[in-house]
């Protein structure tokens, strides 16, 4: 089990100066801890994202959901003299696979499907939350409006501002919905970050962005 | 009219006025929900007095279904003189969280715990 998460550092909307030896620059927004000590308990999976069709891709995000989901409830185990916990471990079992189903469908979406950059989801666990990281590529010209709608979003009232979208998509005919992220926050009461690096070598700069989910116990 | 997949099922039953739920839903977008939008939109496009969403064997739904049902419920609302009921599952944790939302966006929307 890990320490007390209380002494992380956590960041939040700063910029950070290039690291030394390498053209990178790092930003984040919301509740994004940088440095997550080394841990005994998380699981990691990774995915080429190119490798098959995303039509194809995505039925494998709802498996993988549940495997993480399936997977952490041997760390929650029923114990028949306490009714409650059954349901602790069927609400763990449900919001792990929602949010993590989430995450990776965002990720298949939006990931810049020009470099062949691994999408990865890992799920760490302490005696109090559960902490998803999720990492992906992000197409260049989108970066500015995915952070201008993430300053929206940390800045907003979750109630709020999902009330809000659920009456604008039903104004409008979108290709998103924009409610994986305000049904984390409001519906399970999810602290999210987000940590974009550009990695700048000869070749072009890629961005990658790691999506942080905190969820209370 | 009804719709039977691998993972889910949607299914209308016209004595009841009601449509049944079953599975899970994590269909990619919109354009792929669209079969089942528009089952809903004919059954509420007929105008009944009252109808029903029986969600009591979804065990999951993403966040486009969640759209999905919150159009919906708009466009009933829209129509101000049905009566919508929503049938939920207690033992389905996904459903007392996100279904009450249903509810903001239509105070009249008869939420029903079984």
């Amino acid at each position: 089990m890990m320490d007390n998460l209380g002494s992380w550092p956590i960041l939040s909307n700063s910029i950070h100066p290039p690291v030394h030896g390498l053209k990178k620059m790092q930003q984040t927004f919301g509740d994004f801890i940088d440095a997550l000590p080394q841990s005994p308990e998380y699981l990691m999976l990774g995915f080429s994202p190119s490798s098959i069709p995303l039509q194809q891709r995505w039925r494998n995000n709802g498996l993988s959901a549940d495997f993480l989901a399936d997977y952490f409830t041997t760390f929650f185990p029923i114990d028949d003299e306490n009714p409650h916990s059954w349901t602790q471990q069927a609400e763990i079992k449900s919001a792990v696979s929602y949010v993590a189903n989430e995450l990776l469908e965002n990720a298949m979406k939006f990931n810049d499907p020009s470099y062949d950059y691994p999408i990865s989801i890992a799920l760490y666990f302490s005696t109090d939350q559960l902490i998803f990281s999720l990492t992906n590529s992000v197409v260049a010209e989108q970066v500015e409006t995915f952070q201008r709608y993430l300053q929206d979003l940390i800045q907003s009232d979750p109630q709020e501002m999902l009330l809000l979208q659920l009456e604008k998509n039903a104004l409008e005919e979108t290709s998103t919905s924009r409610l994986g992220y305000l049904t984390m926050m409001n519906d399970y009461g999810a602290k999210l970050g987000w940590k974009f690096d550009t990695l700048v070598d000869q070749n072009a700069p890629i961005t990658t962005v790691t999506t942080m989910v905190q969820l209370a116990l | 009219m009804d719709i039977t997949t691998e993972t889910y099922q949607v299914t209308y039953d016209d004595t009841t006025q009601t449509i049944i739920f079953h599975g899970s839903l994590r269909l990619s977008g919109m354009e792929e929900y669209t079969p089942i939008i528009d089952l809903l939109h004919q059954i509420a496009d007929q105008r009944p007095t009252s109808m029903s969403l029986d969600l009591r064997n979804l065990q999951f739904l993403n966040s486009s279904g969640i759209n999905v049902l919150s159009k919906f419920v708009i466009r009933v609302r829209q129509y101000k003189n049905i009566a919508l009921f929503i049938i939920g599952s207690k033992d389905i944790p996904w459903q007392g969280k996100s279904l009450k939302n249903l509810q903001r966006l239509m105070p009249q929307l008869q939420l029903e715990w079984e």
